[in-house]
């Protein structure tokens, strides 16, 4: 219990995703806290990668981190932009109100 | 020893509060600070890891640039998010059901694993002794030669996704006056200039 090792990262990790899983069921009108528990289940990867890199003294899993980093930065800043655009065309930035396109 | 594991624990503890927060707060804006709050002790349990320049950068980027982002457009947006909670509960049982089955699965995986025998020839690239390099170093030495197309990719990316933003988010206001330099480089002499011929004492 005292000796940290892989599993207790790991475990974090593991609810954190699952956090973010449920934050994006339970949140299914928000689509700023959507994308914050995407956010939130990037992080629980970037928290993999670098215990798996500090287990087996690999540096490669901290560089795969920081790429996974950069495409979340990316990514959340074209979420945001999108959300911007849409709540200017429809005022409501509701999920269940995106269905021009019937898919 | 001890202090090790409760610094974990602390860490640990916090984080995973914070991410509850983050999906159960009412208001998004307190949403966003406990996401702020989440990415904080992340960094510190990158720390514990050994990945000092990874911390700093989740810091940077994140703290600073990333949660502010989500903070401005959520106080930019004028939304009555009272209306956006409706259907809280009615997704709260099918939310938690995936959720719990995907944490079980989770817990299995992780209480079920081994290392594979071999895992140690595997490695691409040994982690140096801290005392001989710093963690920066070390991630600069592989970063810039072996993954060098890797990181001009992800500058790439995220050069991609600055002009996205700005495309997506930028709108031409119509009656506004500005400086139109083409314009004024291409009038010819004859558009700007009248010559008037002005009798003496007769005025125009």
């Amino acid at each position: 219990m005292l000796d940290i090792g892989l599993a207790h990262y790991l475990t974090v990790a593991a609810i954190l995703f699952t956090l973010g899983i449920f934050g994006v069921f339970l949140n299914r009108k928000n689509v700023i806290i959507i994308l914050m528990s995407i956010e939130l289940m990037l992080l629980a990867v970037a928290i993999n990668l670098i215990a798996f890199s500090a287990y087996l003294q690999d540096m490669v899993g901290q560089i795969f981190a920081m790429f996974v980093l950069t495409v979340a930065a990316a990514e959340a800043a074209i979420g945001l932009a999108i959300l911007v655009v849409y709540f200017r065309n429809r005022g409501t930035i509701a999920v269940e109100d995106i269905n021009v396109m019937k898919g | 020893m001890i202090v090790q594991a409760l610094t974990f624990y602390l860490f640990a503890g916090i984080t995973v509060a914070a991410g509850v927060m983050v999906v159960s707060a009412r208001n998004p804006v307190h949403s966003v600070l406990f996401l702020i709050l989440a990415f904080l002790n992340s960094a510190g349990l990158f720390v514990l890891m050994g990945a000092e320049f990874l911390a700093m950068v989740l810091v940077v980027v994140y703290v600073g640039a990333v949660a502010v982002l989500f903070l401005f457009v959520v106080m930019m947006l004028d939304i009555n998010f009272v209306e956006l909670r409706q259907g809280f509960l009615q997704y709260l049982p099918i939310g938690g059901l995936i959720g719990l089955i995907l944490l079980v699965e989770l817990v299995l995986v992780i209480g079920a694993w081994v290392v594979a025998p071999d895992a140690a020839a595997t490695i691409a690239e040994p982690m140096p002794a801290p005392e001989r390099m710093t963690n920066t170093h070390a991630l600069g030495l592989i970063l810039y030669t072996r993954y060098v197309y890797l990181f001009q990719i992800a500058g790439l990316i995220l050069l991609v996704a600055m002009v996205g933003a700005i495309v997506l988010t930028l709108r031409g206001r119509e009656g506004v006056r500005k400086q139109r330099i083409a314009a004024q480089v291409r009038g010819r002499r004859e558009e700007r200039v009248e010559l008037k011929k002005v009798p003496t004492r007769g005025g125009i």
